[in-house]
């Protein structure tokens, strides 16, 4: 099922970069293209052939493991010097998943507990000033809350540099350090849809009668919402989880360009707009992949967590 | 004479640090001077020293995963900064605007058909071998032929072949006559690489790149057998993509960076308050254009040009668009930063009468398309509607079409679909090369497809002529000539000249005066600052 996707979403990706107007050529030459050098360039890369038989070629590189070289640098002066799309991809990715790593780390637990706490406490003023904070954040676009946190945690008080530019030789305490501010804007963005989630998941049990026979046992709140409660919410807390994880890492292309943080998203967006086929097709192939592991892991999560769908009825 | 040369040489040895104060002395006193004099020298010297040393951190506003170190496909300003970085072409321009030998250690040509340059001896590259001819001939070729993909093919279409007359001196001959070809190799384009090795980044700059991630950042350090007196003078470089502006200015208030680019003009003014900032603005050659296609109904017809040209309110667009920084434009392309700008020529102003008397002259009826978008320069599209709104004054109807960004110079800007668009031309350093670029029949980029006009073609030979012209005051004529067939008959309408605008943190020192050819000093503040 996977495979077809991801199959699905490649022939999506190609036909709609074939469908945009341009090429590499044009792209990179920009005004200065002349007919000439563009001809020179689309021999150079092979654009000069038709569409279907660069996706066959491409198709069949990528079953056998080979992801191809970005069109850029392509065999200058007679000498190769394009990079593979892995190379490119890899260490854009690690900077990404370790981002959104950081981001995950503060915002799941914050989000959980935030959820749990009002849920127990519903309609208090804790509740609701919770809330009203969530969603205000949610609520402002990410550049916004962005240059809000630099204002006051870098202009104004130097906590946290504003620009995240690490490289492969940053070490991990500076590195985490480098990170805070992305990340806590990524956390201010992502927490509101969690926490509001795992609130309204556990409120919905709350009407069911096996809680009502808990507290009629005699149950404290705490107790009926850890206990009795919660480990039913945890597949659609799952689901949603895993689609904000999945957001972080493949939606975050405001937040690098506003820290200067070196991801994958700004790769892919100037992939895109030097329409770089290979790269962009790598791009794809790894967001798409990240979504379908995330959806699946949620998946187990949620059969795991209800012991009644592990039988067939 | 020798000893006035001896001493500037002297003075640079001593500003460089090369020399002391008292080694200068005693050198200059034997040549005869007075020791008041020399004193004073030395002073002079010792005060515009440039200090050596330190880390200069440079945010830039482009940048993407695609460059490479191949300057044939440089397309973007941080692959403009970073190729000046480590590498050096035949000649220079220098900061005051003049055309200096660089790699080349002079230029002669007596009909400026065959150009000779007797190359600088003993220069290394970073990889230890000696630049020759050998390796010039090489990095010119990378740009020549039918399978090269350099922006730079255009410009050297002409040169008929490059030769080599022993180690040190290589000889061009061109098909045509060309006073200017010495500018020509300056470009950024051509940089001179060793044989064989066009793309790694090795050069014979006053920088040794480290590392260069695409799109992210370049770390160079000094190179210590720089052969350039006066020049490179920190120690490391790092040269930072910053596309975002607010976070490129929020970096240089904050000291994460010494110097940027493109500062954002709308919010100048509160950028300005900061103690830190330091802003340089200098108007260049770089103009924006509304190119009207003659082969297109209905710009073929003089009288609607005219009508177009006259329903512009010029310094209105300078004061909205660019927020005064930048300067009218008269509807040609030469600059007052040119070397023979045509002052002479009337300033083209709003007048709605001419307009509309020139407007009914034509005939012509119903609404005039205008496509911009702001891949042409920030701010096209409100120009536009600018333009649109002051051509109703005079009764013209404009509809400002609105185009996407993505795909813009293939598909709007010199196309035949579009009879009017909005266009950027960063200019280029002497009148030939941008005539050539844009206006004279043979060049596939003259987005106004003015050619059969008369005027046009007396253009066509005035530049032809005046290439072949090394007389100044002839060509000063033709040159003045030449703007003002464009202005009056010409398809374009250049009512601005941009400045460039950039900024860095008082710590920078610079000389007094700083390149109009592109922005941050001509792209060279790598090499040409220093801190204080």
């Amino acid at each position: 099922m996977g495979v077809a996707t991801l199959f699905a979403v490649s022939i999506i990706i190609f036909s709609s970069m074939e469908l945009l107007p341009g090429d590499f050529g044009q792209a990179i030459l920009g005004q200065a293209a002349t007919e000439d050098t563009v001809a020179a360039f689309r021999r150079e890369l092979g654009l000069d052939q038709p569409a279907i038989v660069r996706y066959g070629q491409w198709l069949t590189a990528v079953l056998q493991g080979d992801l191809g070289t970005s069109f850029s640098g392509r065999n200058a002066s007679g000498v190769d010097r394009s990079r593979e799309v892995v190379d490119l991809v890899a260490p854009r990715l690690r900077n990404t998943l370790f981002l959104a790593s950081m981001a995950a780390l503060f915002a799941i637990p914050l989000s959980l507990v935030l959820g749990i706490s009002t849920a127990l406490y519903r309609n208090s003023v804790y509740d609701r000033s919770i809330s009203m904070t969530t969603l205000t954040a949610i609520s402002f676009p990410e550049f916004f809350v962005a240059y809000i946190l630099i204002l006051f945690l870098s202009s104004l008080s130097s906590v946290f540099p504003s620009l995240a530019n690490v490289d492969a030789d940053t070490q991990f305490g500076e590195r985490v350090y480098r990170v805070a501010l992305p990340a806590l804007t990524l956390t201010l963005v992502i927490v509101a849809h969690m926490m509001r989630m795992t609130r309204a998941a556990i409120i919905n049990l709350l009407a069911s009668p096996y809680i009502q026979m808990a507290r009629l046992s005699g149950a404290s709140p705490t107790e009926v919402i850890l206990k009795h409660a919660l480990p039913n919410a945890w597949a659609p807390i799952a689901t949603v989880i895993a689609f904000n994880l999945a957001y972080l890492v493949v939606g975050v292309v405001v937040v690098e360009v506003v820290f200067v943080y070196p991801g994958i998203g700004q790769l892919m967006v100037d992939a895109v707009a030097r329409r770089d086929i290979p790269v962009v097709q790598g791009c794809a192939l790894i967001f798409a992949m990240t979504y379908i592991l995330l959806n699946l892991i949620a998946d187990i999560i949620g059969i795991v967590t209800n012991p009644r769908l592990l039988y067939p009825k | 004479m020798m000893t006035k040369i001896f001493i500037e040489q002297q003075q640079k040895k001593l500003a460089n640090g090369v020399i002391d104060r008292r080694h200068f002395m005693m050198s200059v006193l034997a040549t005869g001077l007075a020791v008041p004099t020399v004193l004073s020298l030395a002073d002079k010297a010792e005060a515009a020293a440039p200090n050596r040393g330190g880390l200069f951190r440079m945010g830039i506003a482009h940048g993407s995963t695609t460059d490479t170190l191949d300057s044939a496909t440089s397309e973007n300003h941080f692959t403009l900064i970073n190729g000046y970085t480590f590498g050096n072409h035949l000649t220079e321009v220098s900061n005051t605007g003049e055309l200096i030998p660089e790699l080349a250690e002079s230029y002669e040509s007596s009909d400026a058909q065959r150009w000779v340059f007797n190359l600088r001896q003993g220069v290394e590259f970073h990889n230890g071998k000696t630049m020759t001819s050998e390796d010039v001939i090489a990095s010119l070729a990378h740009h020549m032929g039918e399978d090269s993909t350099s922006a730079a093919k255009g410009l050297l279409t002409a040169v008929k072949s490059v030769t080599a007359d022993g180690k040190n001196r290589v000889i061009f001959d061109l098909e045509s006559a060309n006073a200017d070809f010495p500018y020509i190799v300056s470009d950024y384009h051509i940089s001179i690489r060793p044989a064989g090795d066009m793309a790694s980044g090795i050069g014979t700059g006053g920088y040794i790149l480290q590392s260069f991630e695409p799109g992210v950042k370049t770390v160079l350090q000094r190179n210590p057998n720089y052969w350039k007196d006066g020049r490179a003078h920190f120690d490391e470089v790092e040269l930072i993509s910053i596309i975002d502006p607010t976070a490129r200015q929020t970096a240089l208030m904050n000291g994460d960076i010494d110097a940027m680019d493109r500062v954002d003009l709308k919010t100048i003014n509160l950028f300005k308050r900061n103690p830190n900032v330091n802003i340089l603005e200098i108007t260049g050659t770089a103009h924006y254009t509304f190119p009207m296609r003659l082969n297109v109904d209905p710009f073929g017809d003089y009288d609607l040009r005219m009508a177009l040209k006259h329903s512009i309110k010029r310094q209105e667009l300078v004061d909205k668009i660019l927020l005064g920084y930048g300067a009218v434009g008269n509807d040609h392309p030469i600059s007052t930063a040119n070397r023979y700008h045509n002052s002479d020529l009337p300033q083209r102003e709003f007048d709605a009468d001419k307009a509309a008397h020139h407007y009914k002259k034509s005939g012509h009826s119903g609404k005039i398309q205008l496509s911009a978008s702001d891949a042409a320069f920030a701010g096209a599209v409100d120009a536009a509607q600018l333009i649109a709104n002051s051509a109703s004054e005079a009764g013209i109807e404009i509809e400002v079409v609105r185009e996407p960004n993505d795909g813009y110079w293939s598909n709007v800007w010199n196309n035949d679909a579009k009879g009017w668009c909005a266009c950027y031309w960063g200019g280029r350093p002497t009148e030939d090369w941008m005539f050539s670029a844009a206006y004279t029949n043979d060049t596939e980029w003259n987005d106004t497809a003015w050619k059969g006009t008369d005027s046009s073609k007396k253009f066509n030979s005035l530049v032809k002529e005046a290439r072949a012209e090394l007389s100044d005051t002839k060509r000063r004529e033709l040159y003045y000539e030449c703007q003002s067939l464009i202005s009056d008959d010409g398809g374009s309408i250049v009512p601005l000249f941009n400045s460039f605008v950039s900024a860095n943190s008082k710590a920078i020192s610079t000389d007094k005066q700083i390149a109009a050819n592109w922005d941050s000093d001509g792209a060279k503040c790598v090499e040409r600052w220093w801190f204080a």
